[in-house]
């Protein structure tokens, strides 16, 4: 046992240990009355090639375009036609119906696992649609979005969600663990964080090469812990990254709130500061806001102005995963509560501002959405569910571990098909 | 003295000596990602927050190297800390922190500064996890000098085991076969679950006991071979060798470092063949060591070539992952090998 040694300080009020604690758990009744938002279009549009340490503010207050009401104001108004604000939205229903879809098949047991993006829909979309169709992504498992802004066949992430013989990646992966390379789509990764250094090595690849594509990566503010955060920005700061670091913070990692990664001393976007990159610290519910940062950041790094972290100031509308109740840890109502609103509705918000457009035609596409979804899961089941024996060759479990099969493994891949036909009778074969 | 027992899966013997230890020991602490006000994403640590204080029980930042590394410095300070690493799959941001910091201050400092931490983490497959939440790293820990490696295999066994490795002033890897958390795993994957409450080992005595680190339990006595396993696969090597009407010796291993060597070659000497069992990779894994032990202390004594059955040498993968897992078949058939002449 630790004895406290009688220091000849007895005057001074002994050390306490700080632990945080989020504001409401469950039974309290979330009041956000206190979140410090700043007013729409107070932080102003610098010019892309300033300097990180001029725009401090810009990492503490929140780059806004969209008020409650559906109005677009000040200089970060991208000011984009009708036809893209249309399809940003519809990408952005289509995210959604996509994820109540995919979740309920997991709930009907047709595979292991899904993770929803409900709330976040901008954070992926907007962004995704500011980039150039040819820069890479690296995202965490929740922004299914860029797949769906980049027209990804619909069809191939459910073939990857259940694991079935047309999933592209073998049935190896935990359901929406994408990669799609010909959709700038990184492989993602279970551990936390690992892309982000990774994204910075393809940028400079992209720059010693003198490319003009640029690299943005995502993670969930929980992750900016890990280490591989803070070395990610040393290198893109040291190599002037052509870079676009997105750090989703929706409050929550699992159970721990954002006071966990540190925040509640300060904003994710300031993570920017210590390391000299530009910082901004964004609406994540107003896909206007989402659009306009990251095609400033997006300018900024592929003029040679180097990395920009963008903090999307949002939140999980859902439960972390299929595996989890946040009944257990967070207030019922904080999401209804939420300040910034819901980022599919303020979008339909302006458009109806606009004109030419209502709630019976968002309606319309909604019931549209769905269907598309709900086809496109019935032609996927064709090619099986998770368990169901419509898998992958039995052989393809040894492939890929290296480019060329070594002994050992062809030797262990006769073995597991003499394991099959031992279960399953001799004339069972690999497919 | 009368000491009665509680029916508790393993989540709940684990909680269950997490608490005792708790209160015997005002220097230790618990914590890890999500461990605090939720009380782990197993529950293993469900209440203890509340009953203990948010000083002693507290979620992290989500950072495995800074949470073995805060555990160091509080091994330093003198408290006795008690990491969880959410999924054994996401220890390796902490490897230099656990390999070249936690393992060897004992011996760089020549016993000036010790780190009495037990690492806990949930690991192994067969939850279709695929790749990043089912591994089994168990034999890149066993490799490091200074660093104990501990699996149970039941509720009785992880929570005397877990008491004496908080107790324990060397680090201590604590891996929880999350497999069999709930219950046993015959290894039948398209069989029901067995709950824990129909199985004797879920009889487990209340309040403080130990388990000695470095002892195996020979869960089946037998003649024909002996086999050496740990964690989920005793349950399935029990299973297998009932179905196939083996009189195997079944050795739960318990800790892998230290190893009881001698009831091992005991049990070799006496059937004079042996199979080693275990679900990770089989490069390099566990059983290497294992076979070459058994090979050194009992070659005069076999009668056939030691056999290992193992995962295949691949990531773990989602769809086939009893094609993977070293299941009845594989079992059974390296059975019949090892027993042929
Ligand atoms: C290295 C590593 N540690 C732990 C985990 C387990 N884990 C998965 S998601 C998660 C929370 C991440 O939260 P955050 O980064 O905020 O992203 P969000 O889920 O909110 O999008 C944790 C701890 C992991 N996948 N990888």
């Amino acid at each position: 046992m630790v004895d406290l040694p009688d220091q000849g300080r007895n005057n001074l009020p002994p050390l306490r240990l700080h632990v945080p604690e989020p504001r409401f758990r469950p039974g309290d009744t979330a009041d956000f009355s206190n979140v410090d938002i700043d007013a729409v279009g107070r932080l102003p549009r610098p010019d892309v090639h300033v300097a990180p340490a001029d725009i401090h503010g810009h990492a503490y207050g929140l780059v806004r375009v969209l008020d409650l009401d559906g109005q677009a104001h000040g200089g970060w108004n991208p000011n984009l036609s009708r036809e893209r604000l249309h399809a940003m939205l519809r990408y952005m229903m289509l995210v959604r119906a996509f994820d109540d879809r995919m979740f309920r098949a997991q709930r009907q047991g047709k595979t292991s696992f899904y993770m929803k993006s409900t709330g976040e829909e901008a954070v992926s979309i907007a962004a995704t649609m500011a980039l150039g169709r040819d820069d890479m992504c690296f995202p965490s498992y929740r922004q299914q979005g860029i797949l769906i802004a980049r027209d990804y066949p619909l069809i191939d992430m459910m073939n990857q969600i259940y694991s079935n013989r047309a999933d592209p990646l073998k049935g190896r992966q935990l359901p929406i663990m994408y990669s799609a390379k010909d959709h700038g789509f990184f492989s993602i990764s279970g551990n936390l964080a690992t892309q982000y250094p990774q994204a910075v090595g393809w940028a400079m690849a992209s720059a010693s090469k003198g490319d003009n594509r640029i690299s943005a990566v995502w993670c969930g503010e929980g992750s900016t812990a890990e280490g591989d955060f803070h070395s990610a920005l040393t290198f893109a700061a040291v190599y002037n990254a052509p870079v676009i670091f997105n750090v989703v913070n929706n409050q929550w990692a699992i159970s721990s709130f954002s006071g966990f990664a540190g925040g509640e001393r300060t904003t994710f976007a300031a993570r920017a500061i210590g390391y000299g990159v530009a910082g901004l610290r964004v609406d994540g519910n107003d896909a206007l806001a989402v659009y306009a940062a990251t095609q400033w950041a997006a300018d900024r790094a592929r003029t040679n102005g180097g990395p920009t972290l963008i903090e999307h100031f949002t939140y999980r509308a859902e439960g972390h995963s299929t595996s989890d109740d946040p009944s257990g840890y967070r207030a019922r109502e904080e999401y209804a509560a939420w300040p910034l609103g819901d980022p599919v509705e303020r979008l339909h918000t302006h458009l109806k501002l606009q004109g030419d457009w209502d709630d019976a035609a968002r309606d319309a596409l909604r019931g549209e959405l769905d269907r598309l979804v709900k086809d496109t899961q019935k032609a996927a089941e064709r090619n099986g569910i998770l368990g169901h024996g419509m898998h992958q060759p039995f052989n393809s479990m040894f492939e890929d571990v290296f480019e060329n099969m070594p002994g050992h493994l062809a030797e262990q891949r006769d073995q597991m098909i003499a394991e099959q036909r031992r279960k399953f009778g001799p004339e069972w074969e690999p497919n | 003295m009368e000491t009665t027992t509680k029916t508790m899966n393993m989540i709940e013997a684990i909680n269950d000596a997490l608490s005792i230890m708790l209160d015997r020991d005002k220097d230790v602490v618990v914590m890890g990602e999500d461990v605090g006000y939720f009380g782990g994403v197993f529950r293993a640590t469900a209440g203890l927050q509340k009953k203990h204080g948010k000083t002693r029980v507290f979620d992290t930042p989500i950072t495995e190297c800074g949470i073995i590394g805060v555990a160091v410095g509080m091994g330093a300070y003198g408290l006795r800390p008690v990491p969880e690493i959410q999924f054994a799959d996401y220890i390796y941001p902490a490897l230099d922190q656990l390999v070249s910091e936690a393992a060897r201050l004992r011996y760089r400092s020549a016993g000036d500064f010790i780190a009495p931490m037990t690492v806990r983490s949930p690991f192994g497959g067969g939850i279709f996890g695929g790749q990043t939440h089912s591994q089994s790293p168990e034999a890149m820990f066993t490799h490091v000098s200074g660093m104990k490696t501990i699996i149970p295999s039941s509720p009785y066994d992880a929570k005397g085991l877990l008491i004496a490795a908080i107790e324990d002033n060397d680090p201590v890897l604590f891996f929880e076969p999350k497999r069999i958390y709930n219950g046993p795993f015959s290894g039948h994957y398209d069989r029901p679950v067995e709950p824990w409450s129909k199985h004797p080992e879920s009889a487990v005595p209340e309040g403080y006991y130990r388990i000695e680190l470095g002892k195996a339990n020979v869960v089946r006595a037998g003649e024909a071979l002996t086999i050496l396993t740990y964690g989920t696969m005793v349950h399935v090597a029990k299973t297998v060798v009932a179905d196939c009407g083996v009189d195997a010796e079944i050795i739960d291993l318990r800790t892998l470092v230290p190893l009881d060597l001698d009831t091992i070659e005991a049990s070799v000497k006496k059937t004079g063949r042996c199979m080693i069992i275990h679900e990770a990779t089989r490069t390099s894994g566990f059983g290497a060591e294992l076979s070459a032990q058994v090979q050194e202390r009992c070659f005069y004594h076999l009668e056939a070539p030691i056999a290992r059955v193992t995962g295949f040498d691949t990531p773990y993968p989602h769809s086939l992952e009893w094609a993977y897992f070293p299941g009845p078949v594989r079992i059974a058939t390296a059975l019949e090998n090892i027993l042929k002449d």
